[in-house]
């Protein structure tokens, strides 16, 4: 199967082709640039690879939790390819990601969600893929959930901005910190396969942003007190 | 040539297909605005979240209506700007990457020159050259409309647009959002002549506009009689707003009409769909030679057909086909019109 994997959903623009297994990736810093360079990084990419459009099979995308612009910009990239190429979409966890990037047994991934809380998840390595111990959530870094066990790596942005009251909290699970660490195409194509391969590519009007943040607004309601 | 409309920038999902030969071929709006309801006004990161999930929805439902293939689309053009940020960017998205996997052109639309164009969808059409009123939520401005991409600004507003001041009164009015509709509903039940408001700038010796002051007044006007403010009232005081903000824009648009010596007046945005400011207009150019065209009503609100019609027009004046897109986009959240 040929792969195409995006992600935006940080300072960083990355892309990756899945080619029957094996894979081309890329990645630029973007700021807020992702806009004007995914499309053309794509098109460079499929190139040199020799690959068509054409030949690509499915799309996948960092759907979250992450920067919402970011998120729907590589979302609403996903969905115009793949509904322009009649393919099926699926959408990645980036703390999933994150936890196949850093490839240990057992991982917390944290990303900053700002507003002094955490986007947070812990997984599992089991043979069938990645086992959401905490599915990705939305937490203040002290009120982060426990988990069980040792040899734990704790990942991610969230990390490196709490890592002394993470490193407390996790103090009997952690055995190493990768702070420094950011969620990448590369490792989206990875998971994506394996979701492709168990049926779970969706039509393109389908792929949504996973945001976690739902809350983002009061209502005039909720505004009184 | 076909051409797919997308238009995001604000609380309204809209699509449309436009075909230089046939015309308008089909539409579809979604108003998000019961959704911004509870919040008692546009939420941009509700508005964002809303257009990715309709988007493409909205495409395959024009596309079927029409029975027409995504294949035989020649150009895609979509609002670039201005507008909200997040919301602009989910169409540009979208429309860029269906652009890039087809290879054909995009066409960057600007919101306001759709409005300025949105007359050409009914019939009879206005010929350039002609005098556009804008009148939206957002906007308040006078142009004089050479052609297409050639926009003179005549005169402004100051402060708030119409459509603005016309919401905020309503919601001191105790009126449901957005109130701008309700309030002109409101006010067919008042009395003429109980209640008169100022018309700011109205003699002012330019094309400028200002409604803050209006709106204060309106303000004052409503908190004077809060205790006792029967509905009557109320219409009463409905009537003297939207008669005080009718006038000044009739005014200036005749103003406007005679400086350019121009025989053609064009209406355009939300506001251009208040029928006391219809009729005001009909009355007062009646005789004059003048005519004034308003866009259907479906097409003042925010919609996909102007986006996709302005992106005919601009892929008609074209020598040649332009390429395909190479998928590079950035959106203007702030754009002016005469900057085309």
């Amino acid at each position: 199967m040929n792969i195409i994997a995006l992600d935006t959903s940080t300072e960083y623009c990355s892309l990756a082709l899945w080619l029957n297994g094996n894979i081309i990736s890329r990645e630029k810093l973007a700021g807020q640039r992702h806009s004007e360079l995914l499309l053309p990084m794509l098109q460079t990419m499929l190139t040199e690879a020799g690959v068509a459009l054409s030949q690509i099979e499915g799309i996948a995308f960092g759907a979250g939790p992450g920067s919402f612009t970011g998120l729907r910009i590589a979302c609403g990239i996903a969905q115009g390819l793949a509904f322009a190429r009649d393919i099926p979409v699926v959408g990645v966890s980036t703390l999933e990601a994150l936890a196949q990037q850093v490839d240990a047994s057992r991982v917390l991934a944290a990303r900053d969600a700002r507003m002094g809380e955490l986007y947070f998840a812990a997984y599992e390595k089991m043979e069938t893929g990645w086992f959401p111990v905490h599915a990705p959530l939305l937490c203040r870094p002290e009120t982060a959930p426990e988990v069980i066990g040792e040899g734990w790596t704790g990942c991610g942005s969230g990390f490196a901005l709490h890592q002394s009251v993470l490193s407390k909290t996790y103090s009997e699970n952690l055995q190493q910190i990768i702070p420094d660490c950011y969620p990448h195409a590369r490792e989206i194509a990875q998971l994506a396969a394996i979701k492709f391969a168990n049926g779970e590519g969706r039509a393109a009007e389908e792929a949504l942003p996973v945001y976690i943040r739902n809350k983002v607004a009061l209502k005039e309601s909720e505004r009184q007190r | 040539m076909l051409v797919l409309g997308i238009e995001t920038s604000c609380d309204e999902t809209g699509i449309a297909l436009y075909d230089t030969r046939r015309r308008l071929l089909g539409h579809a709006l979604y108003s998000q605005v019961d959704m911004h309801r509870d919040y008692g006004g546009v939420v941009p990161e509700l508005a964002s979240r809303d257009h990715i999930r309709r988007v493409l929805p909205l495409v395959a439902q024009v596309l079927e209506q029409t029975n027409i293939s995504l294949e035989a689309i020649d150009a895609i053009a979509y609002t670039q700007g201005p507008g909200l940020a997040g919301a602009l960017l989910t169409g540009a998205s979208i429309g860029n990457a269906l652009a890039f996997a087809r290879n054909i052109p995009v066409l960057n639309i600007h919101h306001l020159e759709g409005h300025l164009l949105s007359p050409l969808l009914s019939d009879p059409a206005p010929d350039f050259p002609f005098v556009a009123l804008l009148v939206s939520g957002g906007h308040t401005q006078l142009m004089h409309v050479k052609g297409i991409g050639q926009y003179k600004l005549l005169g402004e507003t100051v402060d708030d647009a119409a459509g603005e001041a016309f919401d905020k009164t309503a919601k001191l009015l105790g009126l449901d959002y957005p109130g701008g509709k309700l309030l002109a509903d409101l006010a067919t039940q008042g009395q003429p002549g109980r209640f008169r408001l100022p018309r700011p700038m109205l003699n002012s010796n330019d094309l400028n506009f200002s409604f803050s002051g209006l709106k204060t007044a309106a303000a004052l006007l409503i908190n004077k009689h809060k205790q006792k403010a029967s509905t009557q009232t109320r219409a009463d005081i409905a009537l003297a707003f939207e008669d005080a903000v009718t006038d000044v824009l009739v005014k200036k648009s005749i103003t406007a009409l005679k400086i350019t010596r121009l025989q053609q007046l064009v209406v355009a945005g939300g506001v251009g769909a208040n029928s006391r400011l219809r009729q005001k207009l009909q009355h007062h150019l009646a005789g004059t030679g003048i005519v004034v065209f308003f866009p259907e009503l479906e097409f003042c609100t925010d919609n996909g057909a102007m986006i996709a019609l302005a992106g005919a027009l601009r892929l008609q004046q074209l020598n040649e086909k332009p390429p395909g897109s190479d998928g590079s986009f950035t959106i203007k959240a702030r754009w002016n019109l005469e900057d085309l």
